[in-house]
């Protein structure tokens, strides 16, 4: 038998960049707790439509967890109030009825809003464009057994290539880093032998990069490890120091 | 090298080396400190084994070098952490989330080092008064002149022994040494691991061992600290 919940939403709004944002109000009724999140919010644009209301605009496009652009603030979390999923993937049962349900876009000085729920994360793509990737097209796949590559470091590598750079670890951080990320890119390249090459240049480039577009200065107090959807570790920023600090001493 | 402290992660350094170098100097001090209550285990009149430590640091050239470096790192710690901590809160933004903050599992320490530190530093300025300022004869006190046993031979020093000891005897300033020492605690109990982390030693198998140190770090420092002011005020 399908469950539904009546719920109500405190939504942040906000016409554009530089306009003054406000939370309004908003009545649903008849949820299914096996709709997801977004499903919930396609309810609530529907039912804005049919009052001649402007829709809430916010982030989405895979919906399953896999392109980052999901992103939200939801009752005091990014992603909301379940762990290691994306907003798109999270659950309307994980909701009481009658619960109030705050929604809020990323704050950080480096994402600002650009209408309601979605924020301008242009400043990723950046810190990527400045050298998160390997500069020359090495052709064909090679035969796995012509470079060994120690199993610990393909798995470490392959969970730090798991980042899909949703920002939640600089929405939860309370000093606005972007240190998760970009150790979380740094890392996937660093931890294989195409990527190492290029591995000083790359640390040094991408965080001028991220210290150029204003994120802060990481004080290692984990909220990102927590809050990313992902699960990348911290042991990632460690790297990346050790990555950055060497390459500097080697100049 | 060029450029090192205008990037993120240099300033951290900074922040990193400074904050180690500091725990170190506080194992050192911590030992000295400890010479208070000890006398008796050891066998020696009343405040004989700390005045010949107090001798010994007074009189040590490599000391003389070391306090202007032990200075510098307390000013290089205070100024980052002050420069850091502004432009983290201007990378913030000034919107606050309506909803809170309910990340779980977050150390409490971790996102209140500035505050605490800023409790360490003014403890610090009532303990510079205090002792230092007086042993170094900045502040007028009756040093008095004993007599302890020192390396081998008696030697004559003032009696540093009983300005703590009396100073331990009043109550405020005890309660004081003990919130200075619980903060300081706290502070190192995130500041130990994350000074490692900045400087890149760590990774998925030291994270819980450097924590663990961290904690027996901080307890040792922290608890040791407050308890010698506290016997010193109940028992001695
Ligand atoms: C004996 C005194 C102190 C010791 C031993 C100490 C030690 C440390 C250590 C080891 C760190 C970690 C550095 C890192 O993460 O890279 C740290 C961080 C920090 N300290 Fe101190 N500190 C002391 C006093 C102070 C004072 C007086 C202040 C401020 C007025 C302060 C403010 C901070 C701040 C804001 C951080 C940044 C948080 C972080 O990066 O983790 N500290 N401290
Ligand atoms: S590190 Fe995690 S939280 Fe940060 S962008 Fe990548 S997936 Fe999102
Ligand atoms: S919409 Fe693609 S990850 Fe959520």
């Amino acid at each position: 038998m399908e469950n539904t919940i009546n719920i109500t939403l405190k939504v942040w709004r906000q016409n554009g960049p530089k306009e003054k944002g406000r939370f309004e109000t908003y009545k649903l009724a008849n949820v299914s707790t096996d709709s997801s999140f977004l499903e919930m919010l396609d309810m609530i644009n529907e039912q804005l439509v049919n009052e001649n209301k402007e829709p809430v605009a916010f982030d989405h496009d895979c919906r399953e967890g896999i392109c980052g652009m999901c992103s939200l603030y939801i009752n005091g979390r990014p992603h909301g109030p379940d762990d290691d999923v994306t907003t798109c993937q999270l659950h309307m049962r994980k909701f009481k009825d009658g619960q109030t349900i705050t929604i809020e876009p990323w704050r950080s000085a480096a994402f600002p809003v650009i209408k309601d729920l979605i924020v301008d994360r242009r400043a990723f793509d950046k810190i990527i464009a400045a050298g998160g990737y390997v500069s020359v097209n090495t052709g064909g796949v090679p035969d796995a057994n012509a470079i060994a590559i120690p199993k610990v470091d393909a798995d470490e590598a392959m969970d730090s290539a798991s980042c899909i750079g949703c920002g939640a670890c600089v929405a939860a951080c309370k000093n606005g880093s972007a240190m998760l990320f970009v150790s979380a890119k740094v890392s996937h390249l660093a931890l294989l032998p195409q990527g190492r090459v290029e591995g000083a240049r790359r640390a040094k480039a991408m965080v001028a990069k991220m210290d150029e577009l204003g994120f802060g200065n990481c004080t290692n107090t984990g909220a990102c490890e927590v809050e990313c959807p992902k699960n990348i570790s911290l042991s990632n920023i460690a790297r990346l120091n050790r990555e950055f600090l060497s390459a500097k001493l080697q100049d | 090298m060029s450029n090192l402290l205008t990037a993120s992660i240099g300033r951290k350094l900074l922040m990193s080396v400074s904050g180690l170098f500091l725990i170190l100097f506080l194992f050192v001090h911590l030992f000295l400190n400890s010479f208070l209550l000890l006398d008796g285990v050891f066998g020696f009149e009343r405040g004989q084994m700390f005045n010949a430590g107090v001798h010994f640091m007074g009189t040590n050239p490599l000391i003389k070098i070391i306090e202007p470096v032990l200075a510098l790192g307390f000013i290089l710690h205070i100024v980052y952490s002050l420069i850091l901590t502004l432009q983290n809160m201007k990378a913030r933004g000034p919107q606050a989330y309506a909803s809170g903050k309910k990340t779980s599992g977050v150390e409490f320490a971790s996102q209140n080092m500035l505050v605490l530190g800023i409790v360490i530093a003014s403890f610090l300025a009532v303990h510079i008064i205090n002792f230092y300022m007086k042993m170094k004869g900045f502040i007028a006190w009756e040093a008095g002149e004993v007599e302890f046993p020192f390396l081998g031979n008696m030697a004559k020093g003032e009696d540093a022994y009983s300005l703590v000891n009396a100073t331990f005897k009043i109550l405020p300033i005890v309660i004081l040494y003990v919130v200075g020492s619980v903060a300081l605690a706290f502070h190192l109990s995130h500041g130990f691991w994350s000074g490692f982390q900045t400087i890149g030693w760590n990774n998925t198998k030291w994270m819980p061992r450097l924590k663990c140190i961290s904690n027996i770090v901080a307890i040792v420092l922290g608890g040791g600290f407050a308890v010698i002011a506290l016997a010193q005020y109940l028992f001695f």
